[in-house]
């Protein structure tokens, strides 16, 4: 079990500040996010766009910015846990908790911050019958470890760039893959569509085009997916594994279920400290809700540092806090 | 002002008016009007959250941007009427449109 001070959840802008406030109070963090990589809605949807609003950057680029935040707690330390959605919270004798993800990591805090943005961002699924009672059993969102689609019968579905890149890397790997996509042609990028296209041309690959994905059935497993054209001709093809690629969009998730108020998918906080209605957890950022708020960086960066100088009676409930500025202390690594 | 309908994810129509010397995107109205709209990006064409099927008036939209498609193209569905509500413009074109909701709700 990794044990920490705070564990925050949600690595994004806001959830990577929350380390260096909470650092320059001699507190540790570990960060949780469902992404495989830091930096949230940045580094996820907008990495080139430029943002204009940071004090200090007449113009800073979203992933920019985020490696300059990682360079900024670099003194502190923290530890990540990053492709892991967070399912339970368990709260202990003592008032900590222990935190659960997706994947059975288990981080036991002494305060819980959710940094979480527009929630965790989860994988678009197709609209298909008994689609969660193959979830696991066949069908995937995401390819964590190729060598799972050794010597499969694997269909990806979709027309961007992870459904070419993966359909490109499994023909490798699989026995045999076969790509579905709605349209004729693809909009990913021109190298990719056209190896497919070879591919699909050579015979390495089947490619599926004009067709939409209707039916999956199988015996416990995944063993075949049947989808239509546009002439509504059905087809159906024998699988081992299903891949619907359809990028990703943010949904509250399990949290919704920890016992926090909330109002239309934001968790209601006391704008002193940026907490909730369950003690020892805060919320910061765009998953927050309070009269006049504002959805910007720079707001979750205020409420990060207002929501440690709070946590901190809980890290070091024997200790008074006394604040100073980072020019005079300066930033004390460990 | 302009008046076009709005269908919700329940297939109620509502009549919206909105001005149309403001330069308003069709998201921003809809989310002033409290519809369950998420557009996570803002309006940048790059979460395709805002997703709208244009029922009626679809001629006086103009065509779809590349970066437009390119994301309505990664949805699961996208309909020949397909848009991105974040890149319609409020304008005199829109009069009597009908766009029905397909993003994600809040």
């Amino acid at each position: 079990m990794i044990t920490t001070d705070i564990c925050i959840v949600g690595a994004g802008p806001v959830g990577l500040f929350t380390v260096f406030e909470a650092g320059l109070l001699k507190m540790r963090c570990h960060l949780i996010d469902a992404l495989p990589q830091v930096g949230g809605q940045l580094s996820e949807i907008y990495p080139q766009k430029p943002i204009y609003d940071i004090p200090g950057y007449p113009e800073v680029k979203a992933q920019e910015l985020v490696d300059n935040l990682m360079k900024q707690i670099e003194p502190f330390n923290p530890s990540f846990t990053l492709g892991e959605r967070v399912d339970y919270l368990a709260k202990q004798d003592d008032g900590s908790f222990v935190i659960t993800t997706s994947d059975k990591t288990k981080v036991h805090a002494q305060v819980i911050v959710i940094a979480g943005g527009l929630g965790c961002f989860e994988p678009r699924k197709p609209v298909l019958e008994n689609l969660e009672n193959f979830e696991g059993k066949g069908i995937t969102y995401m390819v964590k470890d190729p060598e799972q689609f050794r010597d499969k019968k694997v269909i990806l579905a979709g027309g961007g760039d992870s459904a070419l890149d993966w359909t490109i890397f499994l023909s490798d790997v699989a026995e045999k893959v076969t790509l579905v996509h709605r349209n004729e042609t693809f909009r990913g990028a021109p190298d990719s569509a056209a190896k497919v296209f070879d591919m699909a041309n050579n015979g390495k690959i089947d490619l599926i085009l004009s067709s939409n994905l209707t039916k999956i059935a199988g015996n416990g497993h995944l063993q075949s997916v049947s989808m239509k054209n546009k002439a509504k001709e059905e087809i159906t093809v024998d699988a081992d594994y299903l891949i619907p690629l359809f990028g990703l969009s943010p949904k509250l998730g399990p949290i919704a279920e920890w016992g926090l108020n909330i109002d239309k998918n934001a968790i209601e906080v006391d704008t002193t400290d940026y907490s909730t209605n369950v003690e020892r957890i805060y919320a910061v950022g765009d998953i927050n809700t309070y009269e006049n708020k504002l959805k910007l960086i720079l707001c979750g960066f205020h409420e990060a540092a207002l929501m440690c100088h709070s946590a901190f009676k809980y890290v070091y409930p024997d200790q008074k806090l006394s604040f100073k500025y980072t020019t005079v202390n300066g930033v004390n690594a460990f | 002002m302009v008046t076009f309908e709005v269908e919700d994810h329940d297939g109620n129509r509502q009549p919206i008016e909105a001005p149309d010397d403001m330069g308003l995107s069709l998201m921003e109205v809809l989310k002033a009007s409290e519809y369950p709209v998420l557009a996570t990006c803002g309006g940048m064409a790059l979460c395709a959250t805002c997703h709208v099927e244009v029922l009626e008036g679809k001629d006086g939209l103009g065509d779809a941007t590349d970066p437009e498609l390119d994301q309505l193209e990664g949805l699961p569905e996208m309909y020949d009427t397909s848009r991105l509500a974040c890149q319609i413009r409020i304008s005199d074109e829109l009069e009597g449109a009908v766009f029905k909701l397909r993003g994600e709700d809040q």
